[in-house]
């Protein structure tokens, strides 16, 4: 039962969330991308032995979709990259 | 010593009597017994049979670790497997024991023993694994298995409790209280959980002093000072048994202080965690060290300490360190003859040695074989040059080291590290926030735990350790000895699975090296004790096998949970009713008094499924009643669980646009369109409508079982891929209830129940909304149609729609009104080849194949999903079609049946995803997706049954009535 740091509703319980996945890169716009990677995109999702920034929707909470740095070898909650940037 | 019981001492109440049944016989054992002290004060040695072999067995510990004596209670509390060292005794109390039949002394079962040789390791893999395991598993497990299972479900009362504190300590033994004692006066937030009966840990056990009085007398000062501090929480009987990530951890307490209340689950977030599980014995393998009356020394001191039993005359110790000598005292104390202690070691240390001064004590010496079959009589001992001895005894109390109880730890992933000297696995690097502490973390000595518990505690506190305790203990030393190698007899490593040293060695012979696959191939450390005594036998025995170190073999994974834990305590007040609740509509109430069969509509909405005339109206005729009067006069259902969402701001429109395939900017206000939402990988999400309510505002319509799956994408979409854009999306599915009036009478009970509109087909037309008064109530009223007729959705407030309901019902009566089912409503959506989601899309289902390419707007610049579906459908291949279908013959059609080509027993070309019988053609039709079937109208296809039965079907248009549509428009 991870504890999740909702940035409205402080650190809650991950039984209050879903999870959305990994965060994949932005969107690619379809007329500037050619089949092979656009397929890439979307099916090739980061999977990697460490930290991985995922996306969790506080769905038993205040809405917001938010994004965390998770280390898959320990379930620690990292530091990490904004995706607001 | 009087009889089996000693006559001073323990931890029991001797004028508390209670009378108890085991295997139909009555006892009498007292107020503070567990069921085995019971059973051992009243001389009864066999206690159950073993799963495999049947071989009798006695009680060998005297807590959670117990592999032998299991039971199963009987009575209202009635519960199977149970470890006989862990039920407390009660009044009235009746168990029997497991396996037997008809009683542990004379067991029909143990023929299977004569055979014992044709059941190896690996036996049911090998011998049952064709056609399929499922065959034999009803016989085998008849024949070999545990207890059997309760006839009534549990009868417990349950609750979940949340708790969040500064520190978890798990275990009240003496580095436990020590450290929950440090962090209390440091003013920390504190939750103590306990599994023993009291508080005390392994001091209950044994005679120690600390500060020159008797340690319990310490533990009571420390419980006290504990109970009267206001941040602690102090649970005794609480198993803290699982372990979660973020310091989660579960604790489930059986003997709750509520009365009525059968126990109570805590959910525990903790900063930090100390482990202060102390540690378990283990036993050595030799030959029959299964016999009852072989026994762990420690557990043998907790019978003598905690419970006054001593029902044993002559004592061997068997031992390959130093902690069996203080049961070697204390036997002698008790008034027991110790005919020997036998000890693996060449070197006793000397302070040992003085423990049992007077006692006969064999160094270099091991005992090789258990003689007795159902009671011990003797063992036989053999000397450093081999030769071999009898000693008579009715107890073997043995001992083969220590183990730390890093299972808790373990779960937390915290690593391990082999300890030579110890000759155990410790904590070493710890993920979560824990620490452990006493024996636990190999502090094995009173002195070295005390000051272990209060250096820990005092750390978490952020606090110099304070000074503890005087006490002293038997320093602990030992020299590792796993098995003793002996040709004949079964020396086992896991007594509850019935695993023997042969099995270990058997499974490296066939190439199963590593400790995980020993484990499974063995079964060694499945049982529900989960190897607590064997499983670093178990490791020894292979290191030993390998001429590797135990650290280099590795133990196998630690999993949840520690000890068995009812269901019920899991669940707490999730149960029944509780467990899922139902949603009801403001109308489910009336449709239940109506009579109404009723299902789930999804996302645990009740919805009538049909509403039979009398009880024992047919189902089909009911739903055919339906189907008839909306499909010739008119009919009413509940439509309130529709999903529907509100989205609105400047950015909605091109918002929209982007989630469905079709255009939704360019409707204009009041009007609405059937749409599309696919994911991006080009798979169906949802569909329904779309209305738009003024320039910024949109009504969004979805499936009742994806409301919350549509939701998610929607603010997904919104949050994550579009986070500029100014829109707002609020879910009003519980904001509007409606009542969806269709049939060709639909308008004449609409105007009869009043409307401040026009109703006509001119001003009102099909897929237009207006917001105004029916029946004198504000409403939203939407021309939809999901049955292919005239229809109002007339929506409005949840409180409003019980006097809607009846007005409808009022105004419809004399048109012969009826309220509808989704069993009608499905019917209705066949014939019309209007689309169910879960019924027509598995997946692999486009739009395209649906014969929804009209959707699929090919100018708009970019929807989610359109360039998945395009790349798919450039690859070519066959796509899966809706067709529809009609059995020839008029018969039914399963849902779900294959299609195949000419009905052969070859791979299938499509199924059947619906099918019903049409109230309008009054004959079966159905729908299916058919390879190609787009270009395969009028052909003959086949659907083929399970046992071979070949239906051929005519291949149509997926539309059985109006296909102009001309009905839904009037
Ligand atoms: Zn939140």
């Amino acid at each position: 039962m991870l504890l999740i740091p909702c940035p409205f509703c402080g650190p809650r319980d991950e039984s209050e969330f879903i999870c959305g996945g990994p965060v994949r890169p932005p969107r690619p716009d379809p007329a500037q991308t050619s089949d092979a990677d656009w397929t890439d995109w979307l099916i090739q999702a980061p999977n990697p032995v460490g930290p991985v920034q995922e996306h969790w929707w506080h769905a038993r909470g205040c809405g917001v979709w938010l994004t965390l740095w998770r280390d898959t070898r320990s379930h620690e909650i990292v530091a990490g990259a904004s995706d607001d940037g | 010593m009087t009889g089996k019981r000693l006559a001073t001492g323990g931890r029991i109440d001797r004028n508390r009597p209670l009378r108890f049944t085991f295997d139909g016989r009555g006892y009498t054992g007292f107020a503070g017994d567990t069921l085995a002290s019971a059973l051992l004060a009243n001389g009864v040695r066999t206690v159950a049979r073993s799963f495999k072999y049947h071989r009798p067995r006695g009680v060998v510990t005297a807590g959670v670790e117990e592999p032998a004596a299991l039971v199963e209670l009987l009575g209202p509390d009635a519960s199977g497997n149970r470890q006989a060292t862990t039920v407390p005794l009660t009044e009235g109390l009746a168990a029997r024991s497991v396996n037997c039949w008809p009683s542990p002394r004379f067991d029909l079962g143990a023929v299977v023993q004569l055979a014992a040789r044709a059941i190896p390791a690996g036996f049911y893999y090998k011998t049952f694994k064709w056609p399929g395991w499922a065959l034999y598993a009803p016989a085998i497990r008849r024949a070999a298995g545990l207890a059997s299972a309760p006839d009534h479900p549990p009868q417990g009362v349950y609750e979940t409790r949340h708790a969040h504190c500064d520190l978890l300590v798990a275990g009240a033994g003496p580095a436990g209280l020590m450290a929950a004692l440090v962090a209390a006066r440091a003013g920390l937030r504190v939750v103590l959980a306990d599994e023993g009966v009291e508080a005390g840990g392994a001091l209950l056990s044994r005679d120690l002093l600390i500060d020159g009085a008797p340690a319990r007398d310490w533990v009571a000062a420390v419980v006290a000072e504990l109970a009267a501090a206001p941040l602690v929480t102090h649970l005794q009987q609480a198993s803290v048994w699982g372990y979660r990530e973020h310091n989660y951890l579960m604790v489930t307490e059986t003997a709750p202080d509520r009365p009525g209340l059968t126990a109570r689950g805590w959910r525990v977030r903790a900063g930090h965690v100390i482990t202060a599980t102390g540690a378990l014995e283990r036993g050595i393998a030799f030959a029959e060290n299964d016999r009852p009356g072989v026994m762990l020394a420690g557990s043998v001191q907790t019978y003598l300490h905690r419970n006054a039993v001593a029902p044993w005359r002559r004592a061997v110790v068997f031992t390959n360190n130093n902690s069996a000598y203080a049961a070697a005292a204390d036997l002698a104390a008790a008034g027991i003859v110790v005919a020997a202690i036998i000890d693996s070691r060449d070197q006793v240390p000397e302070d040992a040695r003085a423990r049992v001064a007077g006692l006969p004590l064999r160094a270099g010496h091991v005992v090789t074989r258990v003689l007795g079959r159902a009671g011990l009589r003797g063992v036989c001992v053999a000397s450093p040059d081999g030769a071999e001895a009898r000693i008579d005894c009715d107890l073997l109390a043995v001992s083969g080291g220590w183990n730390p109880s890093v299972h808790l730890w373990s779960q937390a992933r915290g690593t391990l590290r082999y300890d030579a000297d110890l000759a155990a696995f410790l904590p070493d690097r710890a993920v979560e926030n824990v620490t452990a502490a006493g024996a636990a973390a190999g502090a094995l000595g009173l002195p070295d735990a005390l000051a272990s518990g209060a250096e820990v505690g005092a750390r978490v506190a952020g606090l110099p350790a304070p000074a503890v305790p005087q006490a002293s203990d038997l320093p602990y030393a030992i020299t590792p000895l796993w098995q003793v190698a002996h040709p004949r007899g079964k020396a086992f490593v896991d007594l509850q699975n019935d695993v023997t040293v042969a099995d270990v060695e058997l499974a490296l012979r066939e190439g199963y090296a590593d400790v995980e696959l020993v484990k499974r191939y063995t079964t060694a450390g499945m049982g529900l004790d989960q190897g607590k005594t064997g499983n670093v036998t178990v490791i020894g025995t292979l290191a030993q096998a390998q001429g590797r170190a135990p650290g280099e073999v590795g133990t196998t994974t630690f999993r949840a949970p520690w000890t068995p834990v009812a269901f019920g305590a899991i669940a707490g007040q999730r149960d029944g009713p509780l467990a899922l609740p139902w949603r009801e509509t403001p109308v489910t109430r009336w449709n239940i008094d109506r009579g109404a069969m009723m299902y789930e509509a999804g996302a645990r909405w009740r919805r009538p499924g049909y509403f039979p005339a009398t009880p024992d109206e047919p189902m089909a005729e009911a739903i055919a009643r339906e189907c008839r009067a909306v499909r010739f006069g008119v009919g009413v259902y509940d439509g309130s669980p529709l999903a529907k969402f509100e989205i609105k701001g400047p950015d909605a429109a091109a918002f929209l646009d982007h989630l469905y395939t079709n255009r939704m900017s360019s409707l204009k206000p009041r009007r609405g369109r059937y749409g599309l939402m696919l994911t991006d990988d080009g798979l169906i999400l949802d569909d329904g409508v779309c209305f738009r309510l003024d320039a910024a505002r949109w009504l969004v319509s979805g499936s009742t079982g994806h409301a919350e799956a549509l939701h998610r994408h929607l603010e997904y979409q919104r949050q994550t891929s579009r986070p500029g854009w100014r829109v707002f999306i609020t879910p009003v599915t519980e904001q509007w209830a409606n009542a969806t009036i269709c049939g060709p009478q639909a308008r004449a009970v609409m105007q009869a129940l009043g409307c401040d509109f026009d109703l006509s087909a001119q001003a009102f037309p099909f897929m237009q909304l207006r917001e105004g008064h029916v029946a004198g109530l504000p409403a939203r009223v939407l021309r939809v149609s999901f049955t292919g007729e005239l229809s109002y959705e007339v929506n409005v407030a949840p409180r409003h729609l019980p006097a809607l309901w009846q007005q409808v019902m009022g105004a419809g009566a004399p048109h012969g009104i009826l309220p509808v089912g989704s069993e009608a409503n499905h019917v209705l959506r066949v014939e019309k080849g209007f689309l169910s989601l879960a019924h027509e899309v598995d997946g692999t289902a486009d739009p395209h194949d649906l014969g929804l390419g009209w959707v699929m707007a090919q100018a708009k610049p970019d929807h989610l999903g359109q360039r998945a579906v395009a790349i798919r459908r450039a690859g070519g291949g066959v796509r899966r079609e809706l067709v529809g279908v009609i059995p020839e013959g008029d018969t039914p059609l399963p849902e779900g049946a294959p299609l195949t080509p000419g009905g052969q027993r070859v791979a299938s070309e499509g199924f059947i995803t619906a099918c019903v019988r049409s109230v309008v053609q009054d004959r079966w039709l159905g729908l299916a997706l058919l390879d190609n079937g787009h270009a395969r109208h009028g052909e003959t296809a086949h659907v083929r049954l399970q046992g071979g039965q070949v239906i051929p079907v005519r291949v149509a248009a997926p539309i059985h009535y109006d296909p102009e549509g001309e009905r839904l428009r009037s």
